[in-house]
């Protein structure tokens, strides 16, 4: 049975540590807590729908005092009135059914909450509660006790009510209801019978039509006039202005053949095409709305800290309320808000999210700690020295970078072809009426007319979403999750890929562990083994874990020395396992003691060490070398170049090296290789790379769990897929292929439109077949393509 | 004849009938997430077997 693990979060049972509840196995007394509270209140249901769906609760006190000052919580609810209060917390546990059920089911286990709704896209569930029944503070307690610890930060203090803009919805809906109804109604029309019963209600048919296309000219279209408006401004011609003046035209010519009694005008081809645009646009939008492509620092920090005010009495503050001189009480995984000088004796500090470093810095008394790492262990003491926004990662955020909104700051494909289109089409429109006028002034308007109806590039704009909308999928299904469809359009335009070192070629899951020195015999590795067992430092839990399986000792005596190391003694011989200093080793090299490393010495006999490095990702080497035959490939590291020998081993000869990068230079790196003309895409992972990020033509940020951390960027890829990066690069090029070959075949139906029209022949009928089979065929030619594209790159 | 104005009107009423019913479920938010209330629909049926043991004692109560 030990294979199988733990009955609340699956995770496999170590031996000996099994415990035993209720005829079910548990790893911990967390999990088992869990199902008791779940038993309690007969929710055991929750382990029906999904096998193991949860996970271990973690140690929280005091960790949400800050939810009992009033400033704070009104920041934090989304609503509050009388006794009802509604919150909405993102809780990043929250992956399958079990989960859904479990949260909805909370008004069981806490009468205090009459509603509890999950977005599961979102990962977010909301709360209504009863403020004189039970806190805010209770509640977030509660879900942290049953293992789903809410995310709260920064962000959420600032954050309202989110406003949906759900436009596009409804002008859909607009559209499709005018184009269904209008179809319905020309229906008699299309037949052309000659028959007196119709004809007596011919007005009154195109009447309707008229009253129905209404809606979609004004209201469904209305945002094709804007964009083209705003291009004639900035004189840059986009594919809007053919569009918008196609539809103007055909609303004109269709009223104009209605009241004059010539025909049914083209309302039908219009409301279609309306509606065919919008599903285009709709289609283009795929949201991750469980990622977020906007964070900065304020999603990574705390909303508030633990001051200690000058009469030695703890208070929760807000983090924006913190000033220099203030001192900061942080607790065991708490971020450091701010930076500032370590007041108590020793800090281990994570700083995996700045950085992508995986092993934590020591920090002594008097050092400084910078905002952005997280304390690993004890409760430490420190005072501030900067205030929020001045600290030294948050003043990258003041960069202009981040300063302006870029909306586009790019000319599309689209917008490229339509350059030449508009005035070609022009053109012809004039030359065809040109030479109608000698002959009839009638026709000359009507082939003038129909030139600008037949030619609105419908088919052309609608390529490019589609193609773009099923790439996104495509991608998405395989992590890469992309911000929205121009970033494909730059993937393929980038010419010098930028890495990141520290957390994006390497992996901050596990490091490289070596060893060192004299050969260690069994009986030793039994006696290191065990002591390091005790001990709950960073780096001991990470060679603890290395090391094969031992049996078990008994360690005698065990003394753990804050920031040097182990002293024990088992079995009569004494053990230290520490820092080089703290072995008293004066043959070591200064030069190498700065690696990360554990030094051994048994009964005064001094072993070896084991070095911690990082490790770098499977397949990297083939990555590169793949990539080196079409891109410029440099890596920017913020570390000193201790790992230059060996990243010269393993990435191809051309490859640019550049350490001891700090954030800002990061950014300017970038800036330089542009105004060079580069296109540049930058690859990285920690905050310290988001200026970069920014500044690049394409920002991929590296995630080792999506649905936690990532900087602001462009696109987010699971870090599992990395060594994929090329088959995306691939895709993206594919892209741009597919829209180049359907442009020439919407090209194609524009000529044979033209040539309806320009010979004065073009009948509602033959636009109202033309235009929707064109925009089928394409539909399906992208789709198509763009799937058997994804697939032949697999191979 | 005319019946033809009250047919076509009546249906056209219809229609507009079910535009007014989906913009106010787009409106209160039915379509932001497509995901969760498929799964909720399928729990209905599990609650109900969980509270026997509750609803035992209520039951015994009313009898």
């Amino acid at each position: 049975m030990s294979e199988q693990g733990c009955f609340h979060c699956g995770i496999t049972i170590p031996k000996n540590e099994e415990i035993n509840f209720d005829e079910k196995k548990f790893c911990c007394n967390g999990c088992k807590t869990v199902y008791e509270i779940f038993s309690l209140h007969d929710l055991t249901c929750y382990y029906d729908f999904e096998k193991s769906p949860g996970a271990t609760p973690q140690d929280i006190a005091g960790k949400y005092d800050f939810l009992d000052n009033d400033a704070i919580l009104t920041k934090v609810l989304e609503f509050q009135e009388g006794n009802t209060s509604i919150v909405s917390l993102n809780i990043p546990h929250i992956h399958c059914s079990s989960c859904i059920w479990i949260l909805e089911n909370l008004n069981r286990i806490q009468s205090g909450i009459s509603i509890s709704q999950v977005n599961f896209p979102e990962k977010r569930v909301r709360i209504t509660f009863k403020s004189d029944q039970v806190s805010l503070k209770e509640i977030v307690y509660l879900l942290s006790s049953i293992g789903y610890e809410p995310y709260i930060s920064l962000e959420n203090y600032e954050t309202g009510k989110s406003n949906v803009d759900r436009s596009l919805t409804y002008k859909l809906g607009v559209a499709f209801f005018c184009f269904g109804n209008i179809m319905l109604l020309s229906f008699p029309e299309y037949f052309e019978i000659k028959e007196f019963w119709l004809d007596n209600y011919k007005p009154f048919f195109r009447f309707l039509i008229f009253i129905l296309a209404l809606p979609s000219f004004l209201y469904s279209a209305s945002g094709y006039y804007v964009s083209a408006y705003h291009s004639i401004k900035t004189r840059m011609l986009n594919i809007d202005i053919p569009i918008a003046l196609g539809i103007i035209v055909m609303f004109i010519r269709s009223t104009y053949d209605m009241l004059m009694d010539h025909g049914p005008g083209f309302f039908d081809s219009l409301a279609s095409l309306v509606f065919f645009m919008l599903l285009g646009k709709m289609f283009q939008i795929k949201t991750y709305s469980f990622l977020s492509f906007e964070r900065d620092f304020k999603s990574y920090f705390p909303i508030a800290v633990t001051r200690i005010n000058s009469d030695t009495s703890e208070e929760s503050v807000p983090i924006y309320d913190v000033l220099k001189g203030n001192r900061l009480l942080i607790r065991n995984q708490e971020l450091i808000p701010v930076d500032g000088i370590l007041i108590s004796e020793k800090a281990e500090i994570d700083y995996s999210f700045v950085t992508g470093e995986a092993v934590p810095i020591t920090k002594k008394s008097g050092d400084k700690v910078f905002a952005g790492g997280k304390q690993i262990g004890k409760v430490i003491e420190m005072e501030v020295l900067h205030s929020v926004s001045q600290s030294y990662l948050t003043q990258l955020w003041s960069n202009e970078i981040f300063q302006k909104k870029v909306n586009q700051k790019h000319k599309t494909i689209t917008d490229k072809i339509s350059r030449y289109f508009t005035p070609i089409l022009l053109l012809i429109a004039f030359a065809g009426f040109g030479y109608w006028i000698f002959i009839d002034a009638n026709i000359a308007f009507n082939v003038f007319t129909a030139v600008l109806i037949v030619a609105c590039p419908c088919a052309l704009a609608l390529t490019a979403p589609f193609t773009f909308g099923n790439i996104l999928r495509i991608m998405g299904k395989q992590k890469m999750y992309l911000k929205n469809a121009i970033v494909i359009e730059q993937l393929a335009k980038v010419d010098t890929i930028v890495f990141d070192k520290t957390g994006t070629i390497t992996t901050n899951k596990k490091s490289n562990i070596s060893y060192e020195g004299k050969e260690i015999d069994e009986e030793n590795l039994i006696l290191i083994k065990n002591v390091l067992r005790g001990s709950n430092h960073p780096l001991s839990r990470m060679l603890y874990d290395f090391l094969p399986e031992t049996i078990r000792i008994k360690v005698d005596d065990f003394e753990e020395i804050t920031g040097k190391g182990i002293l024990a003694s088992v079995e009569n011989q004494t053990i230290k396992i520490g820092s080089a200093s703290f072995l008293e080793q004066s043959e070591l090299q200064s030069s190498e003691i700065e690696k990360t490393a554990l030094y051994i010495k048994i009964n005064d006999v001094y072993l070896g060490r084991f070095n911690f490095k990082n490790q770098y990702r499977d397949g990297l080497r083939t990555l590169f070398s793949t990539l080196s035959k079409n891109y410029q490939i440099k890596v920017l590291s913020g570390d000193n170049d201790g790992e230059r020998a060996t990243l010269e081993t393993l990435l191809p000869k051309n490859t640019e090296l550049i350490f001891n990068q700090k954030p800002d230079q990061k950014l300017e790196f970038i800036k330089k290789l542009q105004e060079q003309g580069q296109n540049v895409m930058m690859v990285g992972d920690g905050l310290n790379d988001a200026g970069a990020l920014a500044q690049s033509n394409v920002g991929v940020s590296i995630s080792e769990n999506v649905n936690v951390f990532s900087p602001a960027c462009d696109a987010i890829l699971d870090a599992s897929e990395f060594s994929r990066l090329d088959y995306f690069l691939n895709l993206s090029h594919n892209a741009i292929k597919i829209i180049k070959m359907s442009f020439i075949l919407s090209l194609l139906y524009n000529v044979v439109g033209l040539a309806f029209a320009v010979t004065g022949n073009l009948l509602p009928l033959v636009a109202a077949i033309i235009m929707p089979l064109s925009t089928i065929t394409i539909v399906s030619f992208v789709t198509f393509m763009s799937n058997y594209f994804s697939k032949s790159n697999l191979k | 004849m005319s019946v033809i104005y009250l047919l076509i009107s009546v249906s056209i009423c219809v229609a507009i009938g079910f535009f007014i019913a989906f913009i106010i479920a787009v409106k209160s938010g039915q379509y932001d997430d497509d995901y969760t209330p498929s799964v909720r629909m399928l729990f209905d049926d599990e609650t109900k077997i969980t509270p026997q043991n509750n609803n035992s004692p209520t039951e015994e109560k009313q009898v």
